[in-house]
């Protein structure tokens, strides 16, 4: 029971990081129809930005309030010098200048920064709490705690403004909502820069716990696709879900099956689901505009 | 304007291809080529830099002295970018064109493997700075090397184990080439020091909690130590878990995180944690009966000094084998290929910052397990486990 406990908690604390990338994922492909690959480069942003003005002095809550605005300019600046030049190429062109883009800001980061691993300070200290014959840090809390938070704040935004309204029309008819008055545009800008937040974020948040450097935003937006995979990309409830259950997989796959195979656990059991149900566990079908 | 720039480019390519030529055409005889291909840029960087910095350092040195036997050293360097393709076409640049003498340098163990052969064929003698066992192991005439192995760094963790009466170990490596390497060794050589391994597990490069994987050591019941040979952060998050799950056996990380990094990084839950590292790492620690203090520090500060960054290990390993490519030639008088190579391999109670070297006819790199000092982390900060009592 212990163990199973154990696992559980590793499983749900990685999970939730994988859980907000993949909703930064929903987010943008929504608003714009585009896989936006650089997700995964703005968690490293919101880390090492962080990292890098709390070592240049500035206090900690305001390193990190900086590091969420750097990381939104760089999510505007994506999508106005990269994305809206060329709005009128297909989704793989646009996909494939995220993955430029992802480059690039690896390499820029190389540069500004530098190429070793960093730490942050966790927010409630480092002595981990006893459950049910199980550890878990309490920096697990505040990530799942974080995740939360912003997964209801999205969803109030969306479902309670007109922004939010605006958005969820612009998903559904770009041509419609640019006829009720819908800068559309401006709605596929908004949907990069706060997909840049939430990346900004759930960095900051998982510092503490997993550490940073200039390169592991590439792996985190594999496992955060394949989790908007998993869930139905489309779906914010599918993207939250899809993460989960794909960091439990990894932690069950590594505590009871073997740790050598850990990823090809996961990655097949997501190929099994996909092959039953090609639009994941929450997707629904598209339909093709004519 | 093109064609005026392009034509302005071509003259000033010309003026500095006879400037070159002019400057070494005539003085070239006087001075002996040593040849050197370093991954100064790329992946490897972090080893080839501070490499290159101190070959260059140390034949400023050699020079300013009058050099050896009574000619000055002429130190050509390629950088690789850490792509062994790259290493051999200089490889074959460096014996063909260049005409060097002796090499140092193979930063990587894939750059050295793939210039082996150009150096065999050419018959000149070749000191590898890179880590692999494979390099030295069969025996190749030409070939020497400098750096300590994945194999001597499970012996020293293995024969520290055995100081406290332990034997049963478990094993959780990253999936990176050094850790599976690493890995492969230990499990080699484990029989051999009375040591059974008896659980192994492993992480992805890039995992972020290995709690699962720890769990399962901590459920099994024979376990009486572990070993974490790693590389990068993975050992840091993984010494973080151990103590997140308050596991109590004895704890071992390998000589790859041998860096004040790695401290930071792991942060208090560094303490007690033991690993094998090369005495340059300790140098100011050694007690003054030290044989290889001497060495060390004086190799720690001209470096800190001249560079102004913190000395590496991997530039003490170039010190290594520039100083015993020069002691030979200068026991052999002069600086005929065979000769050097003959006095090379008889080189014997050279004190390197690598360790004590002492090589045969069958013992390329000649160092014995005392290259590698005991470190237990304790406040933030490395101290020395004597080899004798626990």
């Amino acid at each position: 029971m212990a163990e199973f406990l154990q696992f559980l908690f590793s499983g749900l604390t990685v999970g939730a990081v994988y859980a907000l990338i993949a909703l930064g994922f929903t987010l943008i492909y929504n608003a714009s129809d585009v896989i936006n690959f650089a997700q995964g480069e703005f968690v490293m942003l919101g880390g090492m930005s962080t990292v890098f003005l709390a070592l240049a002095g500035v206090p900690l809550p305001l390193a990190a309030l900086l590091a969420i605005v750097l990381t939104i300019a760089a999510g505007f600046a994506l999508h106005r010098g990269a994305i809206e030049p060329a709005r009128d190429a297909s989704p793989v062109t646009l996909i494939m200048i995220t993955i430029g883009a992802s480059i690039f800001i690896r390499g820029a980061a190389q540069v500004v920064f530098d190429k070793r691993f960093h730490s942050l300070p966790p927010l409630l200290g480092s002595e981990p709490i006893s459950l049910g014959g199980a550890t878990l840090l309490p920096q697990s809390l505040v990530v799942l705690a974080g995740g939360a938070v912003i997964v209801v704040l999205l969803w109030l935004f969306i479902d309670r403004t007109l922004v939010g309204k605006a958005i969820i029309a612009t998903a559904a008819n770009r041509l419609a909502a640019r006829l009720v008055g819908i800068n559309t545009r401006r709605i596929v800008g908004l949907a990069f820069a706060i997909s840049a937040a939430i990346g900004a974020v759930a960095g900051i948040l998982v510092t503490p716990l997993t550490l940073t450097s200039y390169d592991v935003g590439t792996l985190l937006a594999l496992k955060g696709f394949a989790a908007a995979m998993l869930g139905g990309i489309g779906s914010a409830l599918g993207a939250v879900i899809g993460g989960l259950i794909l960091g439990m997989l990894e932690a069950f796959g590594a505590g009871y099956i073997s740790s050598k195979y850990k990823d090809a656990v996961a990655f097949l059991i997501i190929l099994a689901v996909l092959f039953a149900m090609p639009q994941g566990l929450l997707g629904r079908g598209r339909v093709e505009r004519v | 304007m093109f064609r005026q720039m392009s034509f302005r480019q071509m003259s000033t390519a010309i003026a500095i291809g006879v400037g070159t030529l002019l400057a070494t055409g005539p003085d070239a005889p006087a001075q002996v080529k040593i040849g050197a291909v370093l991954s100064v840029t790329g992946p490897a960087s972090f080893l080839g830099d501070p490499e290159k910095k101190t070959l260059e350092m140390y034949v400023a040195e050699i020079n300013e002295k009058g050099g050896v036997n009574g000619q000055k050293l002429q130190l050509v360097i390629y950088d690789d970018g850490g792509d062994a393709n790259n290493a051999r076409t200089f490889a074959t640049r460096l014996v063909e064109e260049d005409k060097v003498i002796a090499m140092i340098g193979g930063t990587t163990t894939g750059s050295t493997l793939a210039m082996i052969p150009v150096f065999e064929d050419a018959q000149l003698p070749f000191i590898s700075l890179a880590g692999a066992v494979q390099i030295i192991q069969p025996v190749r005439k030409w070939v020497f090397k400098t750096p300590h192995t994945d194999t001597m760094a499970c012996e020293k963790i293995f024969a520290d184990i055995k100081r406290r009466n332990l034997s049963k170990v478990a094993l959780i490596s990253g999936s990176g080439g050094f850790e599976k390497s690493m890995e492969a060794e230990c499990v080699k050589v484990a029989p051999k020091a009375g040591i059974s391994i008896v659980h192994q597990e492993s992480y992805g490069p890039r995992d972020t909690d290995m709690t699962p994987q720890l769990t399962n050591i901590k459920g099994k019941a024979d376990v009486q130590a572990v070993i974490n040979p790693g590389f990068g952060q993975g050992p840091a998050i993984v010494t973080r878990n151990y103590r997140q799950l308050d596991i109590k056996l004895p704890f071992y990380q390998s000589h790859g995180v041998a860096s004040k990094q790695f401290i930071e990084l792991a942060g208090a839950a560094a303490e007690g944690v033991r690993l094998p590292a090369a005495a340059l790492l300790v140098a100011e620690k050694l007690p003054s009966s030290d044989p290889q203090r001497a060495v060390v520090v004086d190799y720690k500060q001209t470096y800190e000094r001249k560079t102004g960054q913190p000395v590496s290990t991997f530039g003490g390993h170039a010190y290594d084998g520039l100083m015993i490519l020069t002691e030979a030639a200068k026991r052999a008088r002069g600086w005929d290929k065979a000769k050097v190579r003959d006095e090379i391999e008889k080189t014997k109670g050279f004190m390197g910052t690598g360790g004590l070297v002492t090589m045969s006819a069958t013992d390329h790199m000649g160092l014995d397990l005392s290259a590698f000092r005991m470190l237990e982390i304790k406040n933030g900060d490395w101290t020395l486990i004597p080899d004798s009592g626990t």
